[in-house]
């Protein structure tokens, strides 16, 4: 018979110093959804494992998930670290001795999930996007940077299963007091001190994981345009501009970042952060817009997970118009931006 | 004041990300449609950790550098001729399969078990690169196996930048959510370092350097120990191409006035 064990860890605070003991991330949410979801299916038991500061405030919208909580806690877990992070997960598996450890995938939990597996002798596989609806455990993810979807399992326990961030509903319990069970961790001497984030100042910040709308700045916003010359200073002020006034995440093409390493024009506020596909990133919004940008597939690749896709370009035969996007306008993404822009001023006001 | 480090660089090849990848099932499981025959290139991230590994190498006189890759022969030494132009390095390779779809811990025990064997290597001196995930089975999961296989608990994934400080110790910036960067110092080697792009752009080519790798790689080659890889239980119970052709309309006569509203009622639409 299975257990389910749900790994946990407590938000980060918005103070871009250190864990305050606040309730738990919402990946941490989602993977509880999922932990209730698989325990019901496999008629297996639930505990959820927890580290923050404070577990009975991490834990205090937890008690109606019907699981047993465990949690490892103290200042020593304020802040992620691989080693004191992979000592509390394994403190926490091992009192729980599960069959299938769910943990979301967050960057915390994704720098020492395979280390803590291996540990316990067990089995890791991350990415995870669902876990299927039979009476068997059975993981679905990509390979080759989500180009190819595949159904995994593994006969082998413990198995470890870290699930993207937005592939479940977030938990929603009512607060009221827990009764949680500490668990004692034995800390290795430490060599690693962690001294906060390190993030673009409030206004400058492009990248917003919450946003509804993507838009995807391509590297045609840096090329010569009709008049023969290059209009990266306008191309910058449309784009932070259209970020100001719709609430959007920005995301670039490979090319338009590595233009700065070759001496080119480039838009300043990009970096390599803000790089979507093959070689980037492959975030989660409901809409996605993009503008100067081919749209061949190793940039696709990294809009698998992007809902209504919208895309503006000169070039009619561009790789959006082949069944990679909804909507193609083909037309210049200045002219097109700039009354954008205005439409969305004049609608604010 | 410098230090010399002994950099080992965990890189695996990829089919080339501008090729048609097509899933096929052979005897051995699941693969690529002519996986043997398409162009493969040096895993992209683990390229960013290889061009920073030269750098340091370069900055700290005594240093050394390792690239381990696992992959066929054939196809080792196709990337090999392209990549050993940009650093120099000593290749360390296994002849092993290609491909995503091989379990990742059979593979971080082949690749821990060769660096421990490697002639010259002071674990003490030790910081171990990598890309934080492969451009094939994309887990993230190998090098932090590797680490964990050679008791190292210092562990940095989404490695952007690391400054070696006068001591020693270095600080080091790992990506983390909501674009931004985790900010740690580490008392030094042993480390382990999954880089993300880094701040490199790719080395130019540089034929001397080339030659004087292939000395090194050819016989390397020539002599690279045969790996196989457990599944460790893993069955895959299907594999396939996503099926997210869209119907595209595509807009050619519209002016710019009216696409912009267009767009705008499409940005307000619940």
């Amino acid at each position: 018979m299975e257990s389910v064990l749900v790994l946990t860890h407590a938000a980060l605070s918005d103070d871009n110093s250190a864990e305050s003991g606040s309730p738990l991330a919402r990946a941490s949410l989602e993977a509880v959804t999922a932990g209730m979801e698989l325990a019901a299916r496999l008629s297996a038991s639930l505990t959820i494992g927890i580290l923050a500061v404070d577990a009975a405030m991490a834990a205090k919208t937890l008690p109606t998930a019907g699981a047993r909580l465990l949690a490892v806690c103290g200042e020593a877990f304020a802040q992620p670290r691989y080693a004191t992070d992979a000592a509390a997960l394994e403190a926490l598996c091992r009192a729980a001795n599960p069959t299938i450890v769910l943990a979301p995938g967050s960057s915390r939990f994704t720098r020492v999930a395979a280390g803590v597996a291996h540990r316990l002798g067990g089995f890791v596989d991350t990415h995870i996007t669902s876990l299927g609806d039979s009476d068997a455990v059975e993981a679905s993810r990509w390979f080759y940077r989500q180009r190819v979807e595949a159904v995994v399992s593994r006969d082998v326990r413990p198995w470890f299963l870290l699930l993207d961030a937005g592939t479940h509903k977030a938990f929603a319990g009512e607060a009221g007091a827990a009764q949680v069970e500490q668990v004692a961790v034995e800390l290795p001497a430490l060599r690693t001190t962690v001294s906060g984030l390190r993030a673009p100042a409030k206004d400058a910040q492009t990248i917003r994981p919450d946003a509804k709308l993507l838009l995807v700045a391509g590297a045609g916003w840096t090329k010569k345009q009709a008049d023969g010359q290059v209009h990266a200073a306008e191309a910058g002020e449309l784009i932070l501009g259209f970020l100001c006034l719709a609430g959007a995440s920005l995301g670039s093409s490979k090319s338009l970042v590595d233009q700065g390493g070759e001496g080119n024009s480039v838009l300043p506020f990009l970096t390599h952060l803000n790089q979507i596909g093959q070689t980037g990133a492959t975030p989660r919004h409901a809409k996605g817009l993009s503008t100067c940008c081919h749209g061949e597939e190793p940039h696709v690749v990294g809009w698998r997970f992007i809902g209504d896709r919208r895309a503006i370009s000169l070039d009619p035969n561009c790789g959006w118009t082949r069944g990679k996007a909804d909507v193609v306008y083909v037309a210049d993404a200045f002219a097109v931006m700039s009354k954008v822009n205005a439409l969305l001023e004049t609608n604010k006001v | 004041m410098a230090f010399a480090l002994h950099i080992v660089v965990c890189a695996g090849i990829v089919s080339d990300p501008l090729q048609t990848l097509e899933p096929a099932t052979g005897p051995n499981g699941p693969g690529l449609k002519n996986e043997m025959v398409l162009p493969a290139v040096l895993d992209p991230w683990a390229a960013s950790a290889l061009y920073e590994a030269a750098q340091l190498t370069a900055k700290n006189p005594g240093s050394k550098l390792w690239l381990v890759s696992l992959g066929p022969k054939a196809k080792l030494q196709q990337v090999m001729m392209t990549v050993a132009q940009k650093v120099a390095f000593e290749l360390v390779p296994i002849d092993g399969p290609i491909g995503g779809f091989s379990d990742a811990h059979s593979t971080a025990a082949v690749l821990a078990e060769t660096i421990a064997a490697l002639p010259g290597l002071d674990r003490g001196k030790l910081l171990l690169f990598g890309g934080w995930e492969s451009a094939a089975r994309g887990a993230g999961v190998t090098l932090q196996l590797v680490g964990e296989r050679l008791g190292i608990s210092d562990q940095f994934q989404g490695v952007d930048q690391i400054d070696l400080r006068d001591d020693g110790s270095f600080e080091v910036l790992e990506r983390v959510e909501g674009g931004k960067h985790q900010v740690s110092v580490c008392a030094g080697a042993p480390a382990v370092l999954g880089w993300a792009t880094g701040n490199l752009a790719e080395p130019r080519n540089n034929p001397q350097v080339g030659m004087s790798n292939m000395r090194t790689i050819m016989p390397a080659l020539q002599k690279a120990k045969a790996a196989k890889l457990e599944a460790n239980g893993l069955r895959y119970l299907s594999v396939g191409l996503p099926k997210q052709q869209r119907t595209t309309r595509v807009v050619k006569d519209l002016a710019p006035d009216e696409i912009a509203a267009e767009l705008v009622e499409w940005i307000g639409a619940e």
